[in-house]
């Protein structure tokens, strides 16, 4: 670089570590050299974080967040701003979307071993991230303040009151007001819109650089680190630019066109993504015949429901978001990935992912004896998953992971 | 070369981040205390007044207090008797789980020998429990005797609120503050005499 650019590069650079940076985390970062699909949901997730972030700051300029207006706003928003269906309609798939490629690349975490040593933390920050996320969809689902936004809210918010002792005053606390009121959307507007974006940049931020310190895995779980070459590069590595980038462009596109897909054709999901009850404004005397979450919060849904007791099922709920953050732990495993694991992994990963679908499927439908039962079974599989996993990891024979990718 | 003595050094540290520490309470106080009801939030959630003379025997109405709904049901003769035979369905019968108000002055719970005065939101999840006097087989209970069925997760109550066993809500629907002036009833004020 010659020239006055070069000059005021140098500048900058001399100054500011950008060419250093721009080096170490993107263009010459190394990446192994194979890996499957099941890799690009990472990059698909900061694509969907982005996407929520510019629809959202374009949705907050025409949505207004008091009692009388928020519903009525949403309205205007979808007929008489120009465009702002498809700002509107992009956000709410976004949401969906966001959930989905999360939890395929969670799904990618327990098939390949991804949070095995050094990459626990990698791990943990990323629950974290989930648990973010599933708070921040929560909020941004009360904002419109129709009928499902506030009877959602109303349950939610009625697991607090199942703390002993300061549950009620805390319920209280949360509304700030008897029931959910304007006062309880514009402090859900406030954490929605700020607060919570900025927890979850942050931790995104951290994921990454965790990551990049202790390099991403492959789905052979073999570790590139052990075989570098005289600059100390992983012999099984390619440099992010161009072998990643390009790679992740092609899922990126298909990505982008599943979700087009979604916006413009089918952007209620059929009453999955934005619930029917949730075009009516919100009435605080009726409750909707059926009330369920998003399909997103359904398994967690059909969890609290299967206990009968409402400390029981708070406890469940949060034990079952609780127990992810502690995986890596929980496996003593020789072996990262599934392909040289042994069979009671396998068997143990295949029931624990039926389970979690049928959870997910029973959440969304109203509750009969054979249902109840069911997801009392599935409930059972899924902790038994994390809390046998201990066991079933240490006494299983495992094939020997070769050396080199 | 001495051995540094760090003692004075590490008490001066221990003793100036306790006092700084303690300025933590004070700065959290009004960021807290300012998501408590504002003092609007709390005007509006003062009593309703309402003319109960014109209902009809096993008529339910809904009245909102504080946009809640407020259960008012001009309980008949048969289901004031009927509630005995539900007794043992019952988890709290005489609802010592929960601060009962007018305990022990009528069956129908409340300040009336008639009319019942229950909250009508769920102890369970915040639902509003659906009301179904009729005596007759429901998909939810074969023995069905007539109460309140929570749609939401599947939460049973009698005619006057008082929860089943084995079902989510883990409380009786409790009863509001209220008094009756003649026919009119106002709820969200005791009005001082029981």
């Amino acid at each position: 670089m010659n020239g006055v650019v070069g000059k005021m590069f140098g500048w900058f650079n001399s100054r500011l570590p950008i060419a250093n940076t721009f080096e170490r985390h993107l263009s010459k970062h190394p990446v192994p050299s194979k890996v499957n699909f099941w890799y690009l949901f990472g990059a698909l997730a900061s694509v969907v974080l982005i996407i929520q972030i510019i629809s959202g700051i374009w949705l907050i300029m025409p949505y207004s967040n008091t009692e009388e207006q928020a519903f009525s706003s949403i309205e205007y928003i979808m007929r008489d701003v120009d465009y702002g269906w498809v700002i509107r309609y992009m956000h709410t798939t976004g949401a969906s979307m966001f959930f989905a490629v999360v939890y395929l690349h969670m799904f990618r975490g327990l098939l390949y071993g991804s949070y095995q040593k050094p990459k626990e933390l990698v791990w943990v920050f990323g629950c974290a991230i989930y648990l973010a996320m599933m708070a921040e969809g929560f909020l941004g689902y009360v904002l419109p303040y129709g009928q499902m936004s506030y009877w959602g809210a109303q349950v939610i918010i009625s697991l607090f009151g199942a703390i002993p002792y300061i549950g009620e005053s805390l319920e209280l606390w949360v509304r700030g007001d008897y029931y959910i009121s304007g006062i309880t959307v514009s402090r859900f507007f406030a954490l929605h819109v700020v607060a919570l974006p900025l927890v979850l940049i942050a931790l995104v931020f951290l994921h990454l650089i965790a990551l990049h310190e202790v390099g991403a895995g492959n789905p052979e779980g073999v570790d590139i680190e052990e075989h570098l070459d005289e600059d100390g590069v992983p012999l099984d590595s390619v440099p992010f630019f161009p072998y990643k980038v390009l790679n992740a462009l092609v899922g990126i596109g298909v990505f982008m066109t599943v979700f087009a897909i979604i916006m413009f054709f089918f952007p209620e999901g059929g009453g999955y993504f934005i619930e029917m009850a949730n075009f009516e404004k919100a009435n605080p005397l009726v409750t909707p015949e059926h009330i369920a979450p998003v399909w997103y919060y359904s398994p967690y849904y059909a969890m609290l429901r299967a206990v009968p007791d409402k400390l029981g099922g708070l406890i469940v709920m949060g034990s079952a978001v609780a127990i992810l953050f502690v995986v890596p732990w929980l496996d003593n495993s020789k072996a990262a990935s599934i392909r040289y694991k042994g069979v009671y992994s396998k068997v143990a990963l295949a029931l624990f992912g039926i389970s979690f679908l049928t959870l997910g499927y029973l959440g969304t439908v109203g509750v009969t004896e054979v249902r109840k039962t069911m997801s009392i079974i599935c409930t059972f599989i899924y902790f038994a998953f994390f809390i046998l996993m201990p066991v079933y990891t240490k006494f299983e024979k495992t094939k020997k992971v070769p050396e080199r990718l | 070369m001495q051995e540094k003595d760090n003692t004075r050094r590490k008490v001066l540290i221990g003793l100036t981040s306790a006092v700084g520490l303690s300025g933590v309470p004070f700065v959290a106080t009004p960021f807290i205390a300012a998501w408590n009801p504002s003092a609007r939030a709390k005007a509006a959630g003062a009593s309703v007044k309402i003319d109960v003379s014109k209902m009809q025997y096993g008529q339910q109405i809904q009245v909102a207090w504080r946009k809640q709904p407020v259960f008012v049901i001009r309980q008949t003769k048969e289901s004031l008797a009927g509630l005995e035979q539900t007794l043992s369905k019952l988890s709290d019968p005489n609802s010592e789980a929960i601060d009962e108000p007018y305990r022990g002055l009528n069956a129908t719970r409340s300040k009336s020998s008639e009319y019942s005065v229950i909250a009508g939101v769920c102890t369970h999840l915040g639902c509003s429990p659906k009301y179904h006097p009729e005596v007759e087989p429901k998909p939810w209970d074969a023995s069905w005797s007539g109460g309140f069925f929570c749609p939401c997760h599947g939460s049973m109550f009698d005619m006057v609120g008082r929860v089943f066993k084995g079902v989510p809500a883990p409380t009786n629907l409790p009863v509001p503050p209220h008094f009756f002036d003649g026919s009119i009833l106002t709820i969200g004020e005791d009005g001082g005499v029981a």
